[in-house]
């Protein structure tokens, strides 16, 4: 049998498969070990980090909704120090790569926190400038051309490391904030983060969140998330990294048929923890049966007319 | 060690109109259990419902386990209506279980409507090591369930069985009464208010407590963040899926 290429290039970072899994859909990287074999991943994106650690929202912090969830979780996490000194050894030990997700309230605190994390043996950054569920920092910046702008040009300027942006799709053109990250020197961005959206328990006449609103996710905003990816590579020349309610291979494959780079399973990870790695094998079996060689041929080969 | 297999439906048994046992045979799921530890079932393959659904382990025996729940809600009703023979995509175990091995001789089981899951396999598992007392608490006697359990007594809110009123009341008038003789240890799950009112009891009677306790979650194994249990402190969040669900009461926010 003939070798299939799985690898993928995104600016100078190589993946040896375009599967990686999302922030805050796998915890810090490790504590999915016990399902499935973290090796074979393409790249393993962790929580978001923020500068100092944050405890997250009050419960409920998360609700069901048809095919999908809503999360406010509030960005809990351990802080880049502790990250450093506990996660990172443990992450280091898998052979794929470490992109480290930042999330900070400042443009301050995401380049202090890019200067710490970039002295360290990790292999991007993809920044967060797009999480609803804090007060500060997350959407207030992500909406924001400007401030999506400064936030980038400052971050590129703070590391040799590849950049990748998370992108808001709460907006009316996120092919704009594409194009600003591009021009402020990131090497990719990733979309989409979130849909803000909300659920009412009708006999408590109760948020179903004690946040009131959070983060849509799951196979409930695929389409969604494929078109604005679609707005993306249609408008901007900046390789694409597509999130948005992916669960199986034909999923991950609609997006790389679009055009993006690879994708990361997010929601999925919540359902099915060694899912991604029956993607990665979907993948490669459907190259086979259909005589490509490599991914690469798949990826942005959508047939328009 | 945490598993994801599939376990086949062997055997399904109506408890009450509204409770139904149903038995699932998994030699990973089954042999690796503890008492007060849990499973997150996959009820759909599809993408409705999406997300997984958590049962405690309700009772353990070679290479079975058996789940008992309320038929509530869409997931709920899939796992009931499964046929024998059916398998669906299991994780487990997960959480951290009761501490039994702490230094006392009575073990007080306090159970509220279907917080008594549990404690068949608890019961089970101390078998003779302990002597177990068990103080079960529902709305009616149309919600008592008393499978697998032994030495039991019975609070309802509208006296239909048993005594006429709240489960922690019972179980004061006893502690009043000093019928144990020996060290006890509290062992509960239940609503929220229940624990609560424990919470109380054990202190004004200095009594260990170890309470289970539940919150929507999604992973159930500590990646998505989403079931986050106070601490008494104020100080943080701790996860009910993987720091819990089992809390000595002292620790947490009720």
């Amino acid at each position: 049998m003939s070798e299939i290429n799985l690898k993928i290039r995104i600016g100078s970072l190589e993946l040896k498969n375009p599967v990686l899994v999302a922030s805050g859909t796998f915890g810090y990287g490790i504590e999915t070990a016990d399902f499935m074999d973290l090796n074979q991943l393409g790249g393993i994106i962790t929580k978001s980090l923020s500068l100092k650690p944050r405890k997250g929202n009050p419960p409920k912090r998360i609700a069901e909704t048809p095919s999908g969830m809503l999360n406010a979780i509030g960005l809990a996490n351990i802080g880049v120090e502790k990250f450093i000194e506990e996660k990172l050894p443990l992450l280091k030990k898998i052979d794929t790569k470490i992109i480290v997700n930042i999330a900070a309230s400042s443009v301050e605190e995401y380049v202090e926190c890019v200067r710490i994390l970039d002295k360290e043996d990790i292999d991007a950054f993809e920044i967060n400038v797009s999480c609803p569920n804090v007060k500060e920092g997350g959407l207030e910046f992500g909406r924001d051309l400007s401030r999506v702008g400064e936030i980038t040009n400052k971050v590129v300027a703070s590391t040799n490391k590849p950049v990748i942006i998370k992108l808001t799709p709460n907006v009316t053109y996120i092919s704009q904030f594409a194009r600003v990250a591009k021009e402020e020197g990131a090497t990719a961005v990733s979309a989409i983060n979130t849909l803000v959206g909300m659920a009412v328990n009708v006999y408590t006449r109760k948020p179903k969140l004690s946040h009131i609103t959070g983060g849509l996710s799951g196979p409930a905003i695929r389409p969604l998330a494929l078109a604005k990816v679609f707005e993306i590579i249609q408008n901007v020349d900046i390789p694409v990294i597509g999130i948005g309610g992916i669960t199986s291979f034909e999923d991950a494959l609609e997006f790389l048929i679009v055009g993006a780079k690879a994708v990361q399973i997010g929601t999925h990870n919540f359902v099915d923890p060694s899912g991604p790695l029956k993607i990665i094998n979907g993948l490669e079996e459907y190259l086979r049966k259909f005589n490509f060689k490599d991914i690469n041929e798949v990826i942005g080969s959508l047939q328009l007319n | 060690m945490m598993f994801q297999t599939f376990a086949q439906v062997i055997e399904k048994k109506i408890l009450s109109d509204q409770i139904i046992l149903v038995t699932f045979r998994s030699e990973e799921l089954a042999k690796n259990a503890k008492p007060g530890q849990f499973v997150n079932v996959r009820v759909s393959e599809s993408c409705y419902p999406y997300l997984r659904r958590p049962f405690s382990y309700c009772d353990v025996e070679g290479d079975t386990f058996k789940l008992m729940f309320t038929i509530f809600g869409q997931g709920t009703k899939i796992l009931a209506n499964a046929p024998i023979g059916s398998k669906f995509d299991v994780i487990g175990p997960l959480g951290n279980g009761f501490n039994l091995e702490d230094d006392y001789e009575h073990a007080i089981i306090v159970g509220g409507g279907l917080g008594i899951a549990p404690f068949p396999f608890f019961t089970r598992f101390l078998n003779e090591k302990k002597k177990i007392h068990s103080y079960i608490g529902a709305r009616t006697k149309d919600f008592v369930v008393t499978y697998g359990l032994k030495n039991f007594q019975i609070a309802t809110d509208d006296g239909s069985i048993g005594y006429h009123g709240n489960v922690v009341e019972l179980l004061r008038m006893d502690l009043e009464k000093n019928t144990f003789y020996g060290k006890i240890k509290i062992f509960a799950c239940g609503p929220t208010p229940m624990l609560k009112a424990l919470k109380q009891l054990s202190e004004e009677f200095d009594v260990d407590c170890e309470v289970s306790t539940e919150e929507s979650m999604a992973c159930g194994f500590g990646i998505c963040q989403g079931c986050p249990v106070e601490l008494a402190d104020s100080s943080g969040y701790k996860l009910v899926c993987k720091d819990g669900p089992v809390f000595n009461v002292k620790e947490i926010k009720l």
